[in-house]
């Protein structure tokens, strides 16, 4: 069985403190608890800081393009169903440039785990205003404060009827974990939206900020992670400011169990060749 | 008695042209004919004007050709549109239910007006007014109406036995109508032999390129829809899950492509096709490939740009874009297979290629290659080789231990490093757009950016491959037709005819542009003074990379066509009396 040692590769290029930090150390726990192994994890992240997570890892990467990953991850997810796939990226990765594969990915829901680092900025590029920004909040692109309303991802996902959604924090990586594990093992997409903080960037949205704004609906027990209209309601009422399980369809049929005709065989181990009466029926459809 | 005949039929879109066509095409094949179908058609479901055109041949014909024999006009457009490219004596047969055809003073054609939808609707319905075009077009060309029984049961019989006799119904009182009523014939020629061992079969490019994949062994196709690419989608969707495939329809080309990447990185073939706007969201993640070194297959089937352009019509305005687009350098290679049946074997060759070289190959077809419909005696399935290139093995992992592979290893002699597939142990390592070590991690020192780009350079430097350029005719001859792709087929019978007009002239034909075949282009144009590029783009981009490659300058002259018909024979042909003044030469 693996252990969190074998998960390790070179030391990451975060700044002290990133919020990142605390993403990573869950997806590798979440991975070891379940008992799987590096070789069979793959992750499919974008470009941004958070975009490092596929080198980080210490499975399998593809370091794709920015706004790119949940393609990529879906593709590697159907080659070969063996496999525990992540996609990752940040806020605006997902949430900007790549909003379309988004709200699709959760429509098709094909088996993988897809988490976001939303720090409300743009790391990587040093400062600019993403699609999360809070309106007010000065940024290098807002000097003067944002004007746009923020993209809210968990309402989002709610809206489109993802079979799983989940929102944890950096600051938390024993809930984090923990609702990693549980969208490992949803059969169909999963959404992890993190609150990571972008220590460097983003004087707002802080980790202090979180510790004392942040509604933990995993601890509250009148909630119901089976209901989709109260998830909307409570996620609404505490201005999206919540972590736990939002909700989950554990019925939810996934793509590749009702594409019909989908493969029993992963794809990766399928043979390349035809039979000589495949053969003969596809020439037969040309006469 | 005519060796070819040229038929027709127009008018609105959404008129039922298209059903008409396929009818008298199939059934043409069927009774054992080569074929050639070209459908012109407009971006619009509704109205405007469409036709298809046939050309049955008693020997293979690899283009629709110039002339037509028998118009059928359901409009007076059509007549307009059509009539000059109709034989003298022709005969067009419009419907005298709803129209009294004219044609200019000058026009040597007879018009002879049939009530077609008035004899469908004795039939039972209006709508068989094509099927009584059919009857008389069979009466022209002296079919046997009964030949047409087993198309009309093929393509009506699911909706019941009387449905099917209404038609045949219809078909023979057409062909009653005309025999009473006109005295005019152009017989088509006698069904020619079949060789030994020969099919025959009913293609188009695009039907070709989707069965090319499947041999070639591509599991997983992605891509959005777009005219003139998506009838491989249709087609791959209909076979590809029988061989235990799958299809994805991507949410647009940007998704589609990197899909195709994921899944090759998994080590799955895997493609995606699309036409030009679709390839132009492409680029960036061209560039993803190159540098990660992950195989990757587009087939392009180009359509006439730049933008949305004209959607329905045909170019060959990709080249560049082909071989330069994306940002940055990367390495890859462009097939531009000349037939259907290259289609076929390219597409297959393109995943070993993929695989061999690590980097993504570009198939480019066009609109006219890929929604033509064409008669063949084969495929070359034979021929179809699966190469997956340098993969590790489990024991060479093994035997490496944890993080020792190095994925991008810089030393490799030929710049081509073995590639290890998720799953295997040991085998783990990052693929990424970002400049990187050996093992995959992004890193920006000057040693190793020039490294792994002298690497990845290497990798197609002595590149060799049975693509390239192809020769017919005289090869001592001092004057060349040159081409690429889809247009193949009308340069040889430009050269034919011009070779029985006397002029010595050969026809060099490129089925990769890139890397480009240089020693074998040389070979080809030592006896050549005068080389006339014959290509459907405003700029001669061919003629541009053969100057940049090659050289030939004062050589070559163009030949350019851009307004979005397929070219002409009688295009080329006078074009090349043009330029090889021909008398000098001959
Ligand atoms: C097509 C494209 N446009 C722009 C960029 C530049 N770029 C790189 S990362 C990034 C934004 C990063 O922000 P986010 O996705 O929120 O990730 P973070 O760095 O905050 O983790 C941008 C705009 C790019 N790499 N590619
Ligand atoms: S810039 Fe912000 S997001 Fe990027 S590594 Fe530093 S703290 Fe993290």
């Amino acid at each position: 069985m693996a252990t969190i040692q074998d998960f390790k590769t070179e030391k990451p290029t975060w700044c002290p403190g990133c919020g990142d930090f605390g993403v990573l150390n869950a997806m590798q726990k979440a991975c070891v608890n379940l008992g799987i192994e590096p070789e069979n994890v793959a992750v499919a992240s974008g470009i941004g800081c958070s975009g490092k997570m596929s080198q980080h890892m210490g499975g399998y990467g593809l370091h794709a393009l920015h706004g790119r990953s949940l393609p990529n991850a879906q593709a590697i997810k159907l080659a070969n169903d063996k496999l525990t796939v992540f996609a990752a990226g940040g806020d605006g990765d997902g949430f900007g440039i790549g909003m379309g594969h988004f709200i699709h990915a959760m429509r098709r829901n094909i088996d993988i785990t897809y988490i976001v680092m939303d720090n409300h900025i743009y790391g990587l590029t040093t400062g600019q205003a993403s699609p999360t920004t809070e309106v007010g909040m000065k940024t290098k692109t807002s000097p003067k404060g944002a004007v746009e309303q923020p993209i809210a991802p968990v309402q989002l996902a709610l809206a489109q009827n993802c079979g799983f959604i989940a929102q944890g924090f950096s600051g938390n990586i024993k809930q984090l974990t923990s609702l990693i594990e549980k969208a490992i093992q949803h059969k169909g997409f999963s959404f992890v939206n993190v609150f990571s903080p972008c220590v460097t960037f983003n004087k707002v949205n802080t980790y202090d900020f979180y510790k004392s704004h942040l509604v933990n609906l995993d601890e509250d027990e009148s909630y119901d992670a089976h209901d989709r209209i109260l998830a909307m309601r409570r996620v609404a009422e505490a201005n999206n400011i919540v972590v736990g399980l939002i909700y989950e369809d554990p019925e939810r049929a996934s793509f590749e169990s009702t594409l019909p005709g989908f493969p029993e065989t992963p794809l990766v181990e399928e043979d390349l060749s035809i039979s000589e009466e495949g053969y003969e029926e596809i020439l037969a459809t040309f006469r | 008695m005519h060796e070819q005949i040229g038929w027709k039929v127009g008018g609105k879109q959404g008129e039922g042209i298209d059903s008409t066509g396929d009818i008298y095409a199939i059934a043409l094949h069927r009774m054992g004919y080569y074929v050639f179908s070209y459908r012109h058609f407009m971006s619009l479901i509704k109205g405007g004007h469409t036709n298809y055109k046939i050309r049955a041949a008693n020997r293979i014909v690899r283009h629709h050709g110039d002339t037509t024999h028998v118009l059928i006009a359901f409009d007076q457009t059509t007549v307009d549109y059509n009539w000059h490219e109709m034989v003298d004596g022709g005969v067009v047969i419009y419907d005298s239910t709803s129209f009294t055809a004219t044609k200019p003073d000058d026009a040597n054609v007879n018009l002879c007006g049939v009530p077609l939808t008035e004899i469908a609707k004795e039939c039972g319905n209006p709508i068989m007014k094509n099927m009584v075009a059919i009857g008389v077009s069979a009466a022209i060309n002296k079919f046997n109406p009964d030949d047409f029984i087993p198309v009309v049961q093929d393509k009506f019989g699911k909706k019941g036995q009387a449905v099917v006799d209404a038609n045949m119904d219809a078909l023979r009182r057409g062909y009653a109508y005309f025999n009473e009523n006109f005295n005019i014939s152009f017989p088509a020629p006698p069904v020619p032999e079949r060789a030994e061992g020969d099919d025959h079969l009913y293609v188009s490019g695009n039907s070709s390129v989707g069965f090319g994949a499947l041999a070639g062994g591509c599991r997983l196709l992605a891509a959005y829809p777009i005219t003139p690419a998506t009838e491989i989608m249709y087609w791959v969707i209909e076979h590809l899950p029988k061989h235990g495939g799958v299809v994805l329809q991507a949410e647009d080309e940007i998704a589609a492509v990197n899909m195709a990447i994921g899944a090759n990185f998994t080590g799955v073939r895997a493609m995606t096709s699309t036409s030009g706007p679709g390839f132009s969201l492409m680029m960036e993640a061209l560039g993803l490939a190159g540098m990660s070194e992950t195989p990757l297959v587009i087939v392009d089937v180009q359509r006439s740009g730049p933008s949305t352009g004209l959607p329905t019509k045909t170019e060959q305005s990709d080249l560049n874009e082909a071989i330069y687009g994306t940002h940055g350098e990367i390495q890859r290679i462009v097939l531009t297979p000349k037939t259907v049946e290259e289609c076929f074997l390219l597409t297959a060759e393109a995943f070993n290629l993929a695989e061999t070289y690590q980097c993504p190959v570009i198939v480019l077809t066009d609109l006219y290659m890929g929604m033509s419909y064409q008669s063949i005696d084969k495929f070359p399935v034979a021929a179809v080789e699966h190469r997956r290139g340098k993969l590790i093995t489990e024991q060479e992992l093994k035997d490496l231990g944890v993080y020792e592979y190095h994925r991008y290893n810089p030393e490799v002699k030929d710049g081509i490093s073995p590639r290890s597939i998720p799953g295997q142990k040991n085998g783990r390592y990052v693929a990424l757009g970002n400049e990187h070590n050996g093992i995959g991690i992004e890193v920006e020192d000057l040693e190793t950016r020039t490294s792994q780009v002298a690497k990845r350079q290497r990798k197609l430097a002595n590149f060799q491959h049975f693509t390239g350029v192809s020769v017919d005719g005289d090869s001592d001859a001092p004057l060349a037709l040159i081409g690429f792709g889809s247009t193949w087929g009308v340069l040889e019978e430009a050269r034919e005819e011009l070779e029985e007009q006397g002029i010595k002239v050969k026809h060099i034909h490129f089925s990769r542009v890139f890397p480009f075949p240089e020693t074998e282009f040389h070979a080809a144009m030592e006896s050549v003074t005068q080389g006339l590029v014959v290509e459907l783009n405003t700029t001669g981009q061919l003629t541009e990379l053969i100057h940049k490659s090659a050289g030939y300058h004062g050589v070559l002259e163009k030949c350019l066509k851009y307004d979005g018909d397929p070219i002409g024979l009688s295009e080329i042909v006078s074009a090349a009396k043009k330029t090889f003044k021909v008398g000098v030469h001959s």
